[in-house]
């Protein structure tokens, strides 16, 4: 089963929630709806669910209109940020509610919330009630509902954020496996750009109510279509400097210069703005031609196993992904390293023009 | 391994067991010292043992009046608790309209007992009273003054319109508490409105319920002043209950040795019915 969605606008209170948007997703794949919060996310999940209507445009499910179907008389299932569980049943009992609504006999029942349950590891707790298990049973509880009946569309709306780091990987991983077996349409909500990637799949790229790009996951990391896109899929958020390019050195904040390499040439001298991802700036240098630039320590940030440093001169503020442990104090005089053959190019208006590895051919169009 | 025993600290609890010891026991105390002696005068009290227990437990009066009680209280419970989670479900969510009616229901339970009875004695008048007067000109012979029955819907319907709140309000947060997630996931499980209410509002409002009927049990248990303004008990002893038998007993007829030994016997039932209540339901809870 495919869904598209037509031109859908929803607007509350004189605000547009979702702004035209047209998405077309295929069956049996599994789409990443990528955003900050309050991008729309939740508003788009709840139009496909059929929970709500668009103000504009139609929702079509296998090339059938279904905007004005409610959600009772649609094939979706739903997980939920919240673990989402009926309080004084078994889990059992939660597995089976789906099921039991839809007059599947007993025997049948038994078998299907049985293989579920154990696909998500919760076979041992079907007699206990959902307070009395942990957490991430909870949300294993949740996820067997939904995934118990055949529904032809999933909906996880950030289903993982309140769950600890370890589970979240585990059960991320967990999602993907059960789903591919599949021919439904999965859509899981996140905001987290990291989680696009584990995920795989396609990522759908939601900015202030608008899809600003869809594609395989890895594509649109790769060649994100103008700077919103960029900087909505990298985390930390990626460097932007701009900077002035003659017919021979780019010139960034009218301080630094370097010479046109091959990987910049063919941009019409003038102004644009140069994104770099912060893992691609170094301490030391990667390559011969990388610009040396002194900064000052602003933050050394410890995030697992990675350090996010924030550095800045008079001219440049710059985030840096580096991988271990770095403790820096504030204000200690280093240099940085950026990498002249790992740009972004994009245009004054954001549109990109030129990703690492693409070459500028008279614009991409992505 | 070695304990490390340090004195000081039985300092730290201290505290704690003073204001125990004057907030509960030692008052305690004097009445349990009350309720085992016969006392004539200051000087004189002889030693009695169990005998006013024996005696206040054979007594009719009380007989009566915890049976008025436990029926008064079982039909308080049985008004107010669905009444105030219909309420509760019925109030508007947000805007205005949410705060306005927290502020109505928020009224009542300001009101101090006294003024409650004395408003609805004034009320329920049928010669000068709105509430009684309109009842009278329907057709209905209502004197809650002669009539029993009347009076005994007159302190019911007190109650009813004084604590309803209470009850209104522990829901209405009681609800709040549950994610908007839970109503959609029903509305995709095709759930009714009962359903809805019956396995996700309900058991959500376990909690809150547990403690509005607790709260409602024991003050209702303890009721004293609205009928003693509104009739003094009557007619006849009709509405006369445990706190004002209690009181007759103490003040009016200064029988301090049976009135202590009531007034523990009193105590205990409250205590008896509350602990049975909530020790039922925290064990139907493990049992499931």
């Amino acid at each position: 089963m495919s869904l598209t969605l037509q031109n859908v606008t929803r607007i509350v209170d004189g605000e547009y929630h979702l702004d035209d948007v047209n998405l077309m997703l295929e069956p049996g794949s599994f789409n990443v709806l990528l955003g900050r919060t309050l991008a729309g996310k939740t508003s788009l999940m709840r139009l496909m669910a059929g929970l709500d209507k668009p103000s504009e445009g139609r929702v079509l499910m296998n090339g059938v209109d279904v905007t004005g179907v409610p959600v009772q008389q649609r094939n979706i299932s739903m997980v939920y940020q919240q673990f989402i569980n009926y309080p004084n049943w078994t889990v059992f009992e939660n597995i089976a509610s789906p099921l039991r609504l839809a007059k599947v006999a007993e025997p049948e029942i038994k078998k299907r919330v049985k293989e579920t349950a154990e696909m998500l590891h919760i076979e041992q707790f079907l007699e206990r009630r959902p307070l009395e298990l942990s957490g991430g049973q909870q949300q294993r509880t949740a996820m067997a509902r939904a995934l118990v009946k055949d529904a032809s569309l999933i909906l996880f709306d950030e289903p993982l954020v309140n769950l600890d780091y370890k589970l979240r990987e585990e059960l991320r991983q967990e999602i993907r496996e059960l789903l591919k077996a599949r021919n439904s349409i999965a859509v899981y909500a996140s905001t987290e750009p990291n989680e696009a990637l584990a995920l795989g799949g396609k990522t759908t790229l939601l900015h202030e109510g608008k899809v600003i790009q869809h594609g395989s996951s890895s594509e649109v990391y790769r060649y994100p279509v103008n700077v919103d896109a960029a900087e909505l899929f990298s985390e930390p958020p990626i460097n932007l400097i701009r900077g002035f390019v003659s017919d021979t050195e780019v010139t960034f904040d009218s301080t630094v210069h370097f010479p046109l390499n091959q990987d910049i040439r063919g941009l019409k001298p003038g102004d644009y703005y140069f994104g770099m991802r912060p893992s691609h700036i170094g301490l030391v240098p990667h390559n011969d031609d990388d610009l040396e630039v002194s900064v000052r320590v602003e933050l050394a940030e410890i995030s697992g196993s990675e350090t996010f440093m924030h550095v800045k001169n008079e001219h440049f503020n710059l985030v840096l992904q580096l991988s271990g442990v770095h403790e820096y104090h504030t204000d200690t005089p280093i240099k940085v390293y950026l990498p002249t053959h790992k740009l972004f190019v994009f245009g004054l208006d954001g549109q990109m023009l030129q990703a690492p590895g693409r070459l500028y051919q008279g614009g991409y169009h992505g | 391994m070695t304990k490390v025993e340090n004195n000081k600290a039985w300092f730290l609890v201290l505290p704690v067991f003073l204001l125990v010891a004057f907030s509960a026991v030692i008052p305690l105390m004097t009445v349990v010292n009350y309720s085992v002696q016969d006392i004539f005068d200051q000087h004189t009290a002889y030693f009695v043992g169990a005998e006013w227990y024996r005696e206040m437990l054979q007594d009719p009066r009380l007989h009566d009046s915890l049976l008025r009680q436990f029926i008064f209280s079982g039909c308080v419970l049985l008004i107010e608790i669905p009444l105030g989670i219909a309420v509760a479900l019925m109030m508007p969510t947000k805007g205005r309209a949410a705060s306005l009616c927290l502020i109505l229901l928020a009224i009542p339970l300001l009101i101090p007992w006294n003024v409650v009875g004395t408003i609805w004695q004034v009320f329920g008048r049928a010669d000068i009273g709105l509430f009684g007067w309109a009842i009278n000109s329907l057709g209905i012979d209502y004197n809650y003054a002669a009539n029993p029955m009347d009076a005994w819907f007159t302190v019911l319907l007190m109650d009813v319109w004084h604590w309803t709140s209470l009850v209104a309000l522990l829901c209405y947060s009681g609800l709040r508490a549950i994610p908007e997630a839970y109503y959609q996931a029903a509305r995709i499980d095709r759930a009714s409105k009962w359903a809805i209410f019956r396995y996700i509002q309900l058991p959500k409002l376990k909690s809150v319920l547990v403690i509005g009927v607790l709260l409602r049990f024991m003050d209702s248990f303890m009721i004293y002043t609205e009928p003693f303004v509104l009739t003094g008990g009557g007619p006849g002893n009709s509405t006369t209950f445990l706190s004002q038998t209690l009181t007759k007993m103490a003040v009016g007829q200064f029988d301090l040795g049976p009135a202590a030994a009531f007034s523990l016997i009193y105590f205990l039932i409250v205590l008896l019915v509350s602990w049975l209540f909530f020790t039922t339901i925290s064990h139907l809870d493990k049992a499931k």
